[in-house]
């Protein structure tokens, strides 16, 4: 590209005269990198500070304003052998980055509390307090008290704000419990302290509240890694447009700087980038990522084009829409409103379980309280009783046994290419017995490529190839690194024909089925592959048609037979043209499919699966797809969707193979196993620690190793969701 | 016995004064990229260098 980038969106004013941006660099993987990067910056005078942050891959760097352009940077980052990537810092980031620092204070708060205090106490259950006054003991206690208050206050804050907010909103979360459990535990040995009494439980306290907080501190950063590898990938295909300014001058921009009304030149090859009007231009315009339809649609003065769309022949001015009105984009937008308040709220296992849980505990206490009472025990002691049983069955391990499990099949799908949006996706995941697939782009690759290759000869394809390059039309493109060419040869082009060249007396011809007139040759291609785009070679004596399609994913068919295997009912939903979805389906075995469907039609669709009582996972990833991910059960999309249908799905998978989604399925299963059998875990846990307790033996050492013991156990359950695979 | 009267709290100050101490570096950033300070550790920084260094954060 010969414009000049204008990257004054990405530059941020830290301090007065001084700007700064934030970019993702490729290939930084050692010290010697940081090194490069930061001292062949730091070498030009105007570069105030260089930062490399190697475990995010991102560089910061700060310049005095006005000295440098940004995009000057780039350029000489990539002279140093890094492509960098500017990015704005999205609020929603740095939102997750300050709760995750929150949550590591808290911890830090509640491992010192719990260290302290658990010196204290195991100096207690030794026998430091044996002399017949006491007053070591209350000593231990007061210091004890005076560690604990102001820990609980401090590190108990994002359990007791959770806890009141379900409240207000009359619902119960595991947060309802674990708050009562911990103030009732504080409330009640301050009592006992003030009382002089043997037994206080301030440790079984702050050790809960470290326990949870490592859980829910390990939950938080693997959804803070999740989204930082998002936002580089983000940023690393971040669409830029070329962008007419008044008085004819072209400068490339990044989408975010592009404003509504703003006129913007897209040439034959590019990808659309906005959604507008062509102010003029003529073209055909493949729309498979808008509407899964592959087969080329013209477009001309007045007609409307999406972000996404790839334009194939001419060159296209399109004015920047405002809003859309009437248009696909508006329905999509519409229909997407109504998915969203009718997605079904799922309610999470652990929720589910805190509504089963909780009534019990609360009854059982009370139980307990009532029944000392009639065997005649005074109320304070019966009410102690009854405190060390609420103490006891505080759902340590519950609110362990879930989230443990959550962030090690999170990071197992990490490592498989698969990155979670949503909590919850995991459970959903587990629950699906349908998968719909959308056919552009998910069971096949994005990219073209020549389908017919065995048929062709291959001095054909050589020299089609060499030829091809001197066009940038997608289809020649195809026919180019399908040849592997890398010689161009000085062809002529005819825009949105073709290209000619004459060559040692003959006149060779690579271009449209018209261009070459080959329609006889054409018409056997055309049969056998519907699905694809013809283009054709013609040398003096001899013809070679190309059939040119989007192949489906490497390993799409023994995924599908796998998934199949596996029980899971399959079926295929296109808004491409009912033959090119069948010759599809049928490749990849694939027996239910429908073609030509639109937006709404998906949701009909899933919504009907719905109301037979099958879980759907929709996997898609046309702009025409982003509806249907919001109303399935559960929803995926590959990495290379349009940005409003990645939002809209609960998982992203990356690469160009289609196992990920196997994976996570099973991954899932494994995880929603494991999730059960941990609080099947907790459940026996209290069915031995809670007669105990109920009797009025659970002294502050029984509740400590019975706690401990117990949130270790669901623990190292939880690893086992690591390995994956097997259904 | 009255020694722990001194002993003990003493021991929780230090004990706080190591809390304080990661706290800071917490809010300081020293926590924000652990894979780089492994490698800067080893970085030749302070050796002399072809050309001068500008600038020290």
């Amino acid at each position: 590209m010969s414009e000049i980038q204008d990257l004054s969106t990405f530059v941020r004013h830290p301090a007065e005269g001084v700007a700064a941006m934030d970019l993702v660099v490729e290939g930084v993987h050692c010290g010697a990198c940081i090194s490069t990067i930061e001292k062949g910056l730091s070498r030009d005078a105007a570069v105030r500070s260089a930062r490399v942050n190697l475990a995010s891959k991102r560089l910061t760097v700060e310049w005095t304003e006005g000295e440098l352009r940004p995009s000057e940077i780039l350029d000489r980052l990539s002279g140093l052998g890094y492509p960098a990537y500017p990015f704005a810092v999205e609020t929603a980031d740095s939102v997750e980055l300050r709760e995750e620092k929150r949550l590591l204070r808290c911890l830090a708060v509640a491992a010192f509390g719990a260290m302290n205090i658990m010196l204290l106490s195991v100096s207690l259950w030794a026998g430091a307090a044996t002399g017949p006054s006491g007053a070591t003991r209350d000593f231990f206690h007061w210091l004890s008290a005076v560690v604990a208050l102001p820990t609980v206050a401090f590190a108990g804050r994002p359990f007791f704000d959770s806890a009141a907010k379900a409240l207000k909103a009359r619902t119960f979360n595991m947060d309802v419990p674990i708050s009562l459990g911990v103030l009732l535990a504080i409330g009640l040995s301050v009592v006992q302290t003030l009382q002089h009494a043997t037994e206080a439980y301030f440790d079984s306290a702050v050790m809960l509240l470290l326990f949870l907080l490592a859980g829910r501190y390990l939950d938080q950063r693997m959804r803070r890694r999740t989204r930082d590898v998002a936002t580089n990938l983000a940023a690393m295909r971040a669409e830029r447009a070329v962008k007419l300014f008044e008085g004819g001058e072209a400068r490339e921009v990044p989408i975010a700087a592009i404003a509504p009304d703003d006129l913007v030149l897209v040439r034959a090859g590019e990808r659309v980038a906005v959604d507008g009007v062509v102010e003029d231009g003529r073209s055909d315009v493949d729309q498979s990522l808008v509407t899964g339809e592959t087969s080329p649609a013209p477009v001309a003065t007045g007609a409307q084009v999406y972000a996404g769309s790839l334009n194939l022949t001419g060159a296209l001015r399109v004015r920047v829409a405002k809003a859309a009105t009437g248009t696909l984009l508006d329905e999509v937008n519409a229909l997407l409103e109504k998915a969203v308040v009718q997605r079904s709220s799922y309610v999470r296992i652990a929720d589910r379980a805190a509504r089963l849980y909780a009534p019990v505990v609360h009854v059982t206490a009370l139980a307990t309280f009532l029944g000392w009472m009639l065997m005649g025990l005074g109320w304070e002691h019966a009410l102690v009783i009854a405190i060390t049983v609420l103490i006891i069955t505080c759902p340590c391990a519950l609110g362990l046994a879930v989230p443990a499990v959550q962030v090690v099949a999170a990071g197992a799908m990490f490592r498989h290419g698969v990155m979670l949006n949503s909590g919850d996706a995991l459970e959903r995941l587990a629950g699906v017995s349908d998968i719909v697939f959308d056919k552009t782009g998910t069971l096949t690759l994005p990219t073209l490529s020549v389908a017919n290759l065995a048929d062709i000869a291959p001095q054909d394809l050589s020299l089609a190839g060499s030829l091809a390059l001197a066009s940038k039309h997608p289809l020649a493109r195809a026919v180019a690194a399908a040849a592997g060419a890398t010689a161009p040869l000085p062809a002529h082009e005819f825009p949105g024909q073709g290209v000619t060249i004459f060559i040692e007396g003959v006149r060779l011809r690579l271009g449209s089925i018209a261009f070459c007139k080959a329609e006889a040759e054409a018409a056997p291609v055309a049969a056998k592959w519907p699905d694809a785009s013809l283009m054709a070679f013609r040398a003096p004596e001899r013809v070679v048609v190309f059939a040119i399609r989007q192949a489906a994913r490497p390993d799409a068919r023994e995924i599908v037979g796998e998934l199949l295997n596996a029980g899971y009912r399959i079926e295929a939903l296109s808004g491409d043209r009912p033959a090119a979805v069948e010759a599809a389906a049928r490749e990849l075995g694939i027996e239910t499919f429908s073609g030509g469907v639109k937006p709404g039609d998906k949701i009909a669709r899933l919504n009907a699966l719905r109301s037979g009582g099958r879980k759907t996972l929709m996997v898609g990833d046309g702009l025409n797809d982003a509806p249907a991910l919001a109303a399935a059960y559960v929803s995926m999309s590959p990495i290379t969707a349009a940005h409003l249908t990645q939002t809209q799905a609960d998982a992203v998978f990356l690469g160009d193979r289609l196992a990920p989604v196997a994976e996570a399925l099973s991954l899932a299963r494994k995880a929603k196993r494991l999730m059960v059998e941990n609080l099947w875990l907790s459940a026996i846990y209290n069915l031995f620690a809670v007669p105990i307790a109920i009797l009025g033996y659970a002294s502050p050492l029984v509740a400590a190793l019975a706690m401990s013991g117990s949130s270790v156990i669901v623990t190292v359950n939880a690893l086992r969701a690591r390995q994956a695979r097997g259904f | 016995m009255n020694v722990l009267v001194f002993l003990v709290p003493l021991a929780l100050a230090l004990g706080a004064l190591g809390l304080a101490a990661f706290l800071w570096a917490l809010r300081n950033g020293q926590f924000d990229d652990l894979d780089g300070a492994a490698w800067r550790a080893i970085s030749d920084d302070d050796l002399p260098d072809d050309a001068p260094r500008q600038n020290h954060v």
